[in-house]
């Protein structure tokens, strides 16, 4: 989100710290950067293929770790989607409309980051466990929830809750009414203001969104570990694999597994720096034609 | 004037209507559910669950290494926004765009990554060892894995208000002949400590609840470095629902107490920088 142009504050001397706080500050900073950051990332893959390139793709190709990289996949193919839809009609509600509670309502959206994941997956063995609300219901009719697919895909909708709503409102909020007013007042329908005003205008930071929630989404842990019942080649994630596989002792297949995690992490933060650039350039770009009309 | 602006845009019984029926059934709803389990304890069985030693224990280890992740991240974080925004220096934008690693990066695998970086014979661990420093295994090891996640709460609440920040309010300082020091400490710092408290403040909450980078490196001896989100786990697969529920509960509680004072927080620094949310 930064503009890293600086230039203003390297030019001015009165806004300048003497060379050796400056170089004393940019030791200690990157240091702090370069030992608690980076080396957990480099040592992932530095233990990932200790036991070399054989054992690395044996544990990735293994139907278990297999298993788990679907259902991971069938968990984001379905939460996003959905997160998707609520993050757009939430923003909508919020941005477009006044009315009373609204700043409640913003509140409420952000809850689930608030809430610990494992309290999040709690509450839905609490609704649909064996000993839950409707727990002797769905026993009746034979529905899994917990311990099964659906209460993977519901806690993961939890953690990943507010990623594109709360990307939005802001950005909607920053934008204001008075292209959608415009189009409205020409006779666009609702529906095309949407698609043909809105959307265009928000594409990055929905964008943006997205790729963040697909990154919680295939990492979470705490929240799909309590719903889960870790069985194995079935209601494993790929971070509940990695868990398994670490607590075998299995390292070298753990690292390994995980390495496909932090390749994801690495391929999000490149996307969304990505997007931020683009960001920037089109805002530089606009005050132009801004002019032209 | 809500009716008025109501009528510009359609739309606003679907999108409104359906916010509120997706939010109460994924979020609110299951959310109440540990109200009334809860209450189905009764008062007394309640605060006898949650007070219990080992409880008390987790409690006094997770808001104790939160609050130490948190202020060490608050001083760390600043400087980092800092030299951001501030300097030119190689590998800044990769520094820049890597700063929301712990975001992207699964808890499972920073967990496993300090474990194997500050064990006995990790690339860290075999230096600190015979210095008789143990951190995996350890609440040593809570801390770093805190220090870890919280990071870029700080750095990403500060740097937008450092890049705003009018250099003349500096210049005007040093005219008037104040040091470097002293228009740091009376100019800058008070434009940017609601910001700090604020990434503070949401660091603090996410160490508080965090489970999965924790559990690898804490060794998770009861009493020692247990931390409560643990404890509910435990509880669960002892089958402990009720219990598990309780100390949910209180986790909750103080969850939405966070959340209640970051928005604070929040409304303060914007007034202080006169940003708009």
């Amino acid at each position: 989100m930064s503009s890293l142009s600086n230039s203003r504050f390297e030019r001015s001397s009165a806004a300048r710290e003497p060379r050796w706080v400056k170089w004393t500050l940019l030791t200690i900073s990157l240091a702090f950067f370069g030992f608690f950051l980076l080396l957990p990332l480099i040592s992932v893959f530095a233990e990932a293929f200790r036991k070399g390139w054989e054992t690395y793709w044996q544990a990735i190709v293994e139907p278990d770790a297999l298993a788990a990289i679907k259902l991971t996949l069938i968990a984001a193919a379905i939460s996003l989607p959905l997160n998707l839809v609520f993050g757009l009609a939430a923003s909508w509600a919020i941005t477009k409309f006044d009315f009373r509670g609204k700043h409640f309502l913003v509140s409420l959206i952000d809850l689930p980051f608030a809430v610990s994941p494992v309290v999040a997956g709690l509450i839905y063995v609490l609704v649909f466990g064996a000993q839950g609300w409707l727990g002797p219901w769905l026993d009746e009719h034979d529905i899994k929830i917990i311990f099964a697919i659906p209460g993977i895909v519901l806690a993961t909708i939890f953690v990943t809750f507010p990623f594109v709503a709360r990307e939005l409102i802001p950005l909607m909020e920053a934008q204001g009414r008075e292209e959608e007013e415009a189009a409205t007042v020409l006779g666009a329908s609702g529906w095309q203001t949407f698609f043909k005003v809105t959307l265009p205008n928000i594409k990055w930071g929905l964008l943006y969104g997205v790729i963040l929630c697909n990154a919680r989404a295939m990492g979470e842990f705490g929240a799909v570990s309590v719903v889960s019942g870790h069985i194995r080649g079935f209601t494993n994630t790929i971070p509940l694999h990695v868990e398994i596989l670490y607590n075998e002792y299995n390292f070298a297949a753990a690292f390994a597994v995980a390495s496909i995690l932090a390749l994801l992490a690495l391929l999000t933060l490149a996307v969304k720096t990505w997007i931020e650039w683009r960001q920037q350039a089109e805002t530089k770009a606009a005050p132009i034609i801004e002019k032209q009309k | 004037m809500s009716a008025a602006s109501r009528r510009i845009f359609p739309g606003f019984n679907l999108s409104v209507g359906y916010t509120l029926v997706y939010l109460s059934l994924i979020v609110l709803i299951p959310l109440a559910a540990i109200g009334f389990k809860a209450g189905t304890l009764g008062w007394e069985t309640f605060w006898e669950v949650v007070t219990t030693p080992q409880v008390m224990a987790s409690y006094r280890l997770t808001f104790g290494a939160s609050l130490l992740a948190g202020a060490i991240n608050a001083v760390f974080g600043l400087m980092l926004a800092w030299v951001l925004v501030r300097y030119n220096f190689f590998g800044k934008r990769f520094i820049d765009a890597m700063v929301d690693l712990p975001f992207a990066l699964p808890t499972a695998v920073t967990g496993i990554a300090l474990t194997a970086l500050y064990s006995q014979n990790g690339w860290v661990g075999q230096y600190l060892e015979p210095l008789g420093i143990k951190v995996a295994f350890t609440r040593l090891g809570i801390l770093v894995a805190l220090v870890f996640i919280g990071l870029p709460f700080v750095v990403r609440t500060v740097q937008p208000i450092l890049e705003d920040m009018e250099i003349e309010l500096e210049e005007a300082a040093a005219s008037l002949g104040a040091n470097r020091w002293q228009t740091f400490r009376y100019v800058v710092m008070p434009i940017l400590l609601p910001a700090v408290l604020t990434g503070f403040a949401l660091a603090f909450a996410r160490a508080v609840g965090e489970y999965g980078s924790v559990i690898f490196i804490a060794g998770n001896i009861p009493m020692v470095s247990e931390i409560t989100p643990l404890l509910i786990i435990t509880k669960l697969e002892q089958y402990d629902y009720a219990g598990a529920t309780a100390i949910a509960a209180v986790m909750l509680v103080i969850s939405l107490l966070m959340l209640l004072s970051i928005n604070g927080l929040q409304a303060w620094t914007a007034k202080r920088t006169g940003r708009g949310r």
